[in-house]
């Protein structure tokens, strides 16, 4: 007996809320993670006065912890990937993430007064790859918005690796773009047009 | 009437062969994009004439106009769509949702004032969409090279074709009163850019080259229309199409595409 507590002693200790939030099931944490940003979002002063900064540290604590960049970016470049060092993909992944979590959070401050709707979710015991439907209503819209997350589990963590809006996704629809840049410069010429778009993004937020 | 819509057809097959013509010329080798040359032009200008007319007419509207009246204006022509809507369901093979979108302009024209309120989607009959180019493409045919319209924006040929049909179809197209005709154009025109003013910064900020930002989200945006927002999971860029590969996993799908290009 004294053994089974000390177990449960142990367990409660390496147990995290955090780990706890890992284990949770993919549909489940997609809803927790958006109710609780636009419950934020709602109340936020800085945010409903159009604070980009404030919208990027929102989205950074809230939602980048679930998102697996790396995976992103692989699949946003395709197969120059593998050409790439372990610093480049590092410095890759960075940029990238930047720029996404930068349009993502403006995307927030303009579409504030939306409700979502969770569609329907099934998954077979074991799968590792899901995709949770959600539906973003606009006061006055007609029609809904279709936002997808696909979802890959890696050890115990669901963790986001692509959006899609409406059918597009966010991170495929580089590919094309990225493909350029680098058949043109490499995968360095790539950096520095990621590096030099976040600088244009940055300074046209201070003003 | 049935003149104009030849006369418009004529047009669009002249420019079918002019992009034909420029097969070829100034491509950076996307499979999807041979007339790329032609048609970053054709995009220059459209985003010329968005700068300086439409988006600035659009902004003013957005502006002056109370939301609820932006709403009414836009349920009024969604109302007159949902008509050919629901005609293309029906060609697709749709009939249930062929008999909602009927339903739809049967309640919104008569409870919701001529289409005025939108009554239909709040009684749960949800809005669609649907084209001709869907339903061609739902029928099995290829979507064929991308080419960008001056005026009409980003089609494919298959696309194309299709707006050919809905133009050839649209009830605005049967208003005899040709100044009336006009004018329900035009307004047309300016509320439905009204609504994707708020889009414009986005994709300003996210792409880095907007040409090619533009034409990968209309063809993945077409794709997931023509299945009705459950497209099969694909690499866009594996060619071989259906199934999600352990390949296309860590992204080296694409490797096989660019080897069959090169």
């Amino acid at each position: 007996m004294r053994l089974f507590a000390l177990l449960l002693a142990c367990a409660s200790f390496f147990v995290s809320p955090g780990a706890l939030a890992q284990q949770m099931a993919p549909d489940a944490l997609v809803k927790s993670v958006t109710d609780e940003v636009l419950d934020i979002i709602r109340k936020d002063k800085d945010i409903k006065a159009g604070s980009t900064k404030r919208a990027i540290e929102l989205v950074e604590q809230k939602v980048l912890p679930h998102f697996n960049f790396t995976r992103m970016t692989a699949l946003a470049v395709g197969k120059d990937w593998r050409q790439a060092t372990p610093e480049q993909q590092k410095v890759l992944t960075d940029e990238f993430r930047d720029l996404l979590v930068r349009t993502y959070s403006n995307a927030l401050i303009a579409y504030k007064n939306e409700t979502v709707d969770y569609r329907p979710f099934k998954m077979q015991a074991g799968e590792t790859d899901v995709t949770v439907r959600t539906q973003i209503h606009q006061a006055g819209a007609r029609q809904p918005i279709a936002l997808d997350y696909s979802l890959e589990k890696n050890g115990n963590a669901w963790k986001v690796y692509d959006v899609v809006v409406a059918g597009v996704s966010l991170v495929t629809n580089y590919r094309s773009s990225f493909a350029n840049e680098i058949r043109n410069g490499g995968i360095d010429g790539l950096i520095k047009t990621l590096k030099a778009k976040n600088s244009s993004l940055e300074a046209a937020a201070k003003k | 009437m049935k003149t104009t819509i030849k006369r418009q057809a004529g047009k669009l097959t002249v420019l079918v062969a002019v992009a034909a013509l420029l097969g070829g010329c100034a491509t950076s080798g996307n499979p999807k994009d041979p007339v790329e040359g032609f048609n970053r032009a054709m995009y220059g200008f459209n985003e010329g004439l968005d700068k300086v007319l439409i988006k600035p007419v659009a902004t003013g509207y957005e502006t002056v106009l109370p939301s609820p009246l932006q709403t009414g204006v836009a349920n009024f022509f969604s109302n007159i769509a949902d008509l050919m809507i629901g005609v293309n369901n029906l060609l697709q093979g749709k009939p249930a949702q062929a008999a909602s979108d009927a339903g739809r302009v049967l309640v919104n024209t008569t409870v919701g004032f001529l289409g005025i309120l939108d009554v239909a989607s709040t009684m749960g009959m949800e809005k669609h969409e649907e084209d001709f180019g869907q339903t061609f493409g739902r029928w099995g045919m290829d979507d064929g090279a991308y080419v960008v319209w001056p005026f009409f924006g980003p089609r494919t040929v298959r696309d194309t074709i299709g707006l050919a049909f809905d133009v050839a179809t649209d009830p605005l197209s049967y208003v005899d009163h040709v100044p009336t005709r006009n004018t329900l154009w035009a307004v047309r025109i300016v509320s439905d850019r009204a609504e994707l003013l708020k889009a414009d910064k986005v994709i300003e900020e996210a792409a880095l080259d907007k040409y090619s930002y533009v034409r990968d989200a209309y063809l993945q945006r077409r794709r997931s229309l023509i299945h009705d927002g459950n497209p099969p999971k694909f690499d866009p860029y594996s060619g071989s199409g259906e199934g999600k590969s352990a390949e296309a996993r860590d992204g080296t799908a694409a490797s096989s595409q660019v080897a069959a290009r090169n």
